[in-house]
């Protein structure tokens, strides 16, 4: 396995306000990553850093051999390189409301990589039907429910192929079923080579799907490692605040 | 002392009441005109703006003072003292107004008090070739809209193909005329004269074209007072008031001594078109309608083609400026913000006026272009701003899933927010189309006679605003409706997006 991402000593300050202090992690080809932390932890921050919606002021970022160095976000023509190589999905799904679920998925392949619209659809057709959606392939997204809402945006985010998959808060709107469905999708997406980094607060789908979790509080990472260590052996004070907190199921006897 | 005191307040109490008294006997005599028409008729006294001045100020004292009855100036707009007399706003009209068979059909008329010449107004180098106005055949020629000289001009067009041109005051035919925009002009001598001495730069010819008279109007139902003003005229064409309040404003000739002892060997003629001096049919409505359908029609099509070419400009420059808005650096986003702040912030009226004429001696744009083009970037501004909106209303999240898909800003823009920002602003651009097309009736003012300036003439004509106005309201409502459903219809479909 070889690294999708490798982000080290990442620093965001918003003023005075320092937003992450120096975070290193990274994220393994064919992985689950889980980003956990409470709200304001710098879990989205991390996110956005790595899909270049936002600069960083310490520290880099490496993506699949693309680096990104601290200072302005470069223009978008610098970004084609890390464009390709990573996806992500947004917790409202931000799916363009003016085009039928097809569309959103084919617009950036036409668009962006050129493809013919006959190849652009067949694709999105077989991503689409991967996740279980093909029969809403014509619906605009102010029709489809939640979940299907959600698994179109993953579809979307998978159009180009990226190496890495970034997923803010995908579990927060989802019932337990549907939530499970989910898991099994992201292990099919690892499984075929791709790294996920998930933020998120929900510990039993982290447990259950996850291979490791990384602990931020207060923009500094304090733990990391497998996710069934960490969660059932939390070494921080922080860590074990956040699993009792009011977000998490109570701790099992 | 205090008796004394006592006393005086007495007197003056009784002298303030016996005043009053007096005067609600005799209330001013209330006479219309309008002062925007100037010297020598009436114009604001430049000593004290709040004052009028002009022969026909004068000639209304005489009238008020011959009655027995202090006058008092009552400001309105040339084309509705007809009108407004009717009303009951006033009681006497008089701006130079000139005497019309339909005049006579339709109010109770003075004697003529004064007899003036249409003449023909050209540049010196045309001086030779345009000498009346059957040389001016495809030609434009200026004059003030319902007038005596506009329906003029109306019947040489059908007879020769002259091209009338209708304004809404008399400085500007001429000002047109020395600048090439026209090639005549056909007004009252006094007015020709008058622009002569301010501005010239033109020749009058000598030949009159036609000879008329101006008189004092009143309501038909006040036949009375009409007959106490015409002995006060005869009196004062008798006792040489009236010749010198004439000559104090330098439009005397011997020419008017005779108009004068003609006028008073004859007997008043009343209801008769013996003194209009241009034969014209009587404007019964259905014959008047069908003679003004043909131009009614022409105009419908003016202000409909002048809104859609209008809003083609302002939709297409409100698009560049909200784009320069939201993705432009700081110095053209606040130059944008001035040009909307600016043009939202004065009235349209004032920018045609800039346009036309404020402008003419850099650009001398046509009165159809002015009017596109004044109309066009007034409501730029207005487009604008609800683009502006729109590209801010479509979710930033959206935009950040365009960049995360390699898309660029160009493609983001064309791809995803322009086509949700156009859905969101069709409903508003329609309503502002609809809004466009009745403000059209402005460009007026600029020489273009569009619907609403027709049906004004046409008003005028007939004597009555009903015909016309209705007819005229269901050309607007015939263009604005089916727009207004067609908004509602695209809300409906679009409203999932």
């Amino acid at each position: 396995m070889s690294g999708a991402l490798t982000v080290s000593g990442l620093c965001v300050a918003r003023g005075e306000r320092k937003i992450l202090r120096g975070v290193d992690l990274c994220v393994e080809a064919g992985e689950i990553c889980a980003l956990m932390g409470a709200s304001g932890a710098g879990k989205s921050t991390v996110l956005r850093s790595v899909a270049a919606l936002q600069p960083f002021d310490g520290g880099g970022i490496d993506v699949d051999g693309f680096a990104l160095r601290p200072g302005p976000v470069p223009r978008e023509s610098r970004l084609k390189g890390l464009r390709r190589k990573v996806g992500m999905v947004f917790q409202a799904h931000a799916l363009f409301e003016h085009l039928t679920a097809l569309d959103n998925v084919t617009l950036a392949p036409v668009h962006a990589l050129g493809w013919t619209r006959e190849k652009a659809s067949a694709a999105a057709m077989t991503l689409l039907e991967e996740l279980g959606v093909a029969h809403r392939a014509a619906a605009h997204p102010r029709e489809l429910s939640g979940g299907e809402s959600q698994r179109v945006a993953i579809a979307r985010a998978l159009a180009p192929d990226p190496l890495l998959l970034l997923l803010d808060e995908p579990t927060a709107a989802l019932d337990p079923a549907r939530r499970g469905a989910l898991g099994e999708t992201l292990r099919e997406l690892a499984g075929q080579g791709r790294g996920l980094l998930i933020s998120t607060h929900d510990e039993d789908f982290v447990r259950e799907f996850a291979d490791r979790v990384v602990i931020l509080h207060e923009g500094t990472l304090v733990e990391h490692g497998p996710a069934a260590d960490v969660l059932d052996h939390p070494q921080h004070a922080a860590t074990r605040d956040l699993l009792r907190g009011p977000e998490s199921r109570p701790a099992a006897p | 002392m205090t008796h004394r005191l006592a006393r005086a307040l007495f007197t003056a109490i009784l002298l303030v009441t016996c005043c009053h008294s007096l005067h609600a006997q005799r209330p001013p005599l209330r006479w219309g005109g309008d002062a925007e028409g100037g010297a020598p008729f009436v114009e604001a006294d430049p000593a004290d703006p709040s004052r009028v001045r002009g022969f026909d100020v004068e000639i209304a004292e005489m009238i008020a003072r011959g009655v027995g009855r202090e006058p008092r100036f009552i400001q309105v707009a040339w084309s509705s003292i007809e009108q407004s007399v009717e009303r009951g706003d006033f009681e006497v009209g008089m701006s130079g107004l000139e005497d019309r068979a339909e005049l006579r059909a339709r109010h109770a008329v003075s004697i003529p008090y004064y007899e003036f010449h249409e003449v023909l107004a050209v540049r010196p180098a045309d001086r030779g070739r345009f000498r009346r106005l059957s040389d001016l055949a495809g030609r434009r020629v200026a004059t003030l809209g319902a007038t005596m000289a506009y329906q003029m001009l109306l019947d040489e067009q059908r007879r020769s193909g002259l091209v009338p041109i209708s304004y809404d005051d008399d400085v500007h035919p001429y000002s047109d005329l020395v600048a090439g925009r026209v090639d005549a002009v056909l007004l009252d001598n006094i007015i020709a004269e008058r622009s002569l001495r301010r501005a010239g730069g033109f020749v009058i010819q000598p030949e009159p074209a036609a000879t008329g008279h101006y008189v004092a109007v009143f309501a038909r139902a006040n036949a009375a007072l009409r007959d106490s003003a015409d002995a006060v005229l005869r009196a004062r064409m008798r006792d040489g008031s009236l010749e010198r309040t004439f000559r104090r404003w330098g439009v005397w000739s011997d020419a008017e001594g005779d108009f004068f002892r003609r006028t008073l060997a004859t007997a008043p003629v009343r209801d008769v078109a013996a003194q209009a001096p241009i034969e014209r049919a009587s404007p019964t409505s259905g014959r008047a309608l069908r003679t003004y359908l043909p131009a009614l029609v022409r105009a419908a099509g003016i202000t409909l083609v002048l809104s859609c070419l209008a809003m083609a400009l302002a939709v297409s420059i409100g698009i560049l400026v909200a784009a320069g808005r939201v993705y432009g650096p700081p110095v053209l986003r606040a130059l944008l913000t001035v040009y909307v702040e600016v043009m939202r912030g004065t009235p349209v009226l004032l920018q045609l006026f800039v346009i036309y004429y404020g402008l003419s001696g850099v650009v001398r744009l046509p009165a159809f272009a002015a009017a596109v083009l004044g109309l066009g970037l007034n409501y730029a501004a207005y487009e604008s701003e609800i683009y502006r909106a729109a590209l801010e209303a479509i979710p930033r999240a959206q935009l950040e899933a365009g960049r995360t898909l390699g898309l660029s800003e160009g493609q983001i823009l064309r791809l995803v927010r322009g086509p949700q920002a156009l859905r969101l602003a069709l409903a508003p651009m329609t309503n502002d189309f609809v809004a466009l097309l009745k403000d059209s009736s402005l460009v007026s003012v600029i020489t273009v006679v569009e619907l609403t300036k027709q049906t004004a003439i046409y008003a005028t004509n007939v004597g009555s605003w009903v015909v016309p106005g209705i007819l005229c309201s269901l050309v607007y409502l015939a263009f604005s409706l089916p727009l207004s459903r067609f908004a509602r219809a695209l809300e409906r479909r679009w409203s999932w997006g």
